[in-house]
């Protein structure tokens, strides 16, 4: 929860406006002129702790565990509805993106299940080149839900027994080169 | 028309009705669509979650492979269009990302230089095809069905080109085209919850629910979709949405070239008809079989 109270200047983090400007897109949240459109648009805004118009004014103030320790940045679907519609043509889904990866980085994912089915997602990906959805949905509820695995189990039937639930993964070729790729990319480090 | 077909990753596995669909129409139609050699995953938004270098590199290897072709690249898939145009776009705009870029493929032996369009499989039947030609193919009028379209979030957005982001009307015009009734609704663009329904399913389950309610209060048999997410959310996950909110819903979700196929006069076991969660409703079914001396 945001301390109502006024914050001390020396208790905001400054250096997190810089941090934002420096990802693609990031400058752009200068223009931002607090219009709302974004939130009213969000058709997830409701359940979020700030809605993405807040969410840039609070980066701006420099509440950086306010920001990355939220809900919003898990919640936003990438739907781009809030993108289209901002009359600063602010890339609004992809500073979210941006947002997940510093959250991620800097460990801020506790119970976070987007972050597990992210990750193994990646997992998939880096292995066989595709992504395995059935296995990906195994390895998730094995680590983000299991408590919940049942709740899983009429989905998984009725894609069962219309076929449209593969067990073995789909390989590309090339592996090889693949990993060569983001072997090059992990030395070039990220952006 | 030739095309460099990309599938995607879920319609090689839970979408494959979608595949089997569109391989059963592309012959008809005149679409000759060959697939990228060795492709791999898009990266999807999960990938952009964690990194986005890497998430940028491994599309990018797409479009170089694709790049030997210097045709369209068209997918079916929505949430590949959007990442793959993203690709693109962020390519063309951001200097120190595209020499990035360029580095990691070289170290696979690849470069892209930028100039492949990538479209999406409802772009290119429709406005490549064409509905006039589509219409005049058609053994069957799907006369008295109400099909509501479902765009969903990424075909139209952020960068789609190609229709309204907010009022799109591709699918609306092909609808017509095959001689059913379009059912226009408010949340013809709302978003399912993609995968959201597998982290926060209580949300997304409510997505959908709303946007079941809103198709069914406008008088759909059934919705037809474009995206193997969005597919997967309405239809596998209807019966739990009906057990949660106590609705009674019975609509099937099909793909557009599920439609599409059932005009031409496709058997339906080709066109993966009877591998839908929500069954085709008994009405539907005389439509689809019945109108064939329409
Ligand atoms: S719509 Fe754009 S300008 Fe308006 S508050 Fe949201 S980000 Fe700022
Ligand atoms: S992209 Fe995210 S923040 Fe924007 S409207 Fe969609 S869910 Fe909300």
């Amino acid at each position: 929860m945001l301390d109502r109270d006024i914050v001390a200047e020396y208790k905001l983090d400054h250096d997190f406006l810089s941090e934002i400007y420096a990802l693609p897109g990031g400058r752009e949240i200068k223009k931002c002129i607090q219009c709302g459109t974004c939130s009213s648009s969000c058709p997830l805004s409701y359940v979020m702790d700030h809605g993405p118009r807040k969410m840039f004014s609070l980066i701006r103030a420099g509440f950086r565990e306010e920001v990355l320790s939220s809900n919003t940045i898990w919640f936003c679907s990438s739907c781009y509805t809030c993108a289209v519609r901002c009359p600063k043509d602010i890339k609004i889904t992809d500073v979210m993106y941006a947002l997940k990866r510093l959250a991620v980085k800097e460990g801020k994912t506790k119970g976070k299940k987007a972050v597990v089915l992210s990750r193994n997602f990646a997992r998939m990906v880096n292995t066989y080149g595709r992504n395995h959805e059935t296995e990906l949905m195994a390895r998730y509820i094995l680590e983000a839900d299991l408590l919940h695995a049942l709740k899983f189990v009429p989905q998984g039937w009725k894609l069962l027994v219309n076929r449209r639930l593969p067990l073995f993964p789909h390989r590309m070729k090339n592996m090889d080169q693949l990993k060569k790729i983001l072997r090059k990319v992990d030395e070039l480090g990220e952006i | 028309m030739k095309y460099t077909y990309y599938p995607g990753c879920s319609v090689n596995a839970t979408a494959n009705i979608y595949r089997d669909s569109i391989a059963a129409i592309a012959p008809a139609l005149g679409l000759e669509l060959e697939e990228l050699e060795d492709w791999n995953c898009c990266g999807a938004t999960a990938y952009m979650s964690v990194k986005e270098l890497m998430s940028f590199a491994i599309s990018a290897r797409n479009l170089a492979i694709a790049e030997k072709h210097n045709r369209d690249v068209v997918t079916p898939c929505s949430a590949c269009y959007t990442v793959l145009n993203k690709t693109n776009h962020y390519f063309a705009d951001y200097p120190e990302l595209r020499r990035k870029i360029g580095q990691a493929l070289e170290a696979g032996g690849l470069s892209y230089s930028g100039n492949i369009r990538v479209r999406h499989l409802l772009d290119v039947i429709c406005n490549d095809i064409g509905y006039d030609k589509i219409a005049s193919l058609a053994k069957k009028k799907l006369a008295g069905l109400k099909v509501a379209p479902y765009y969903g979030c990424q075909i139209v957005r952020p960068d789609s080109g190609f229709d309204d982001p907010d009022e799109p009307t591709t699918m609306n015009r092909l609808i017509e085209a095959l001689g059913a009734e379009c059912v226009d609704y408010r949340m013809k663009t709302a978003c399912c919850g993609a995968s959201l329904m597998g982290t926060q399913e209580e949300l997304a389950m409510r997505l959908c629910k709303n946007l079941l309610l809103d198709a069914q209060q406008n008088g759909a048999h059934c919705i037809v979709t474009i995206c193997p997410l969005c597919q997967m959310n309405l239809d596998v996950y209807q019966g739990k949405i009906n057990a949660r909110y106590k609705t009674k819903f019975d609509i099937p979700v099909l793909y557009f070239t599920q439609l599409i196929g059932v005009t031409l006069g496709l058997p339906l076991r080709d066109l993966g008809l009877g591998r839908l969660a929500v069954k085709l409703t008994k009405p539907m079914k005389r439509i689809f079989e019945g109108a064939n001396n329409g």
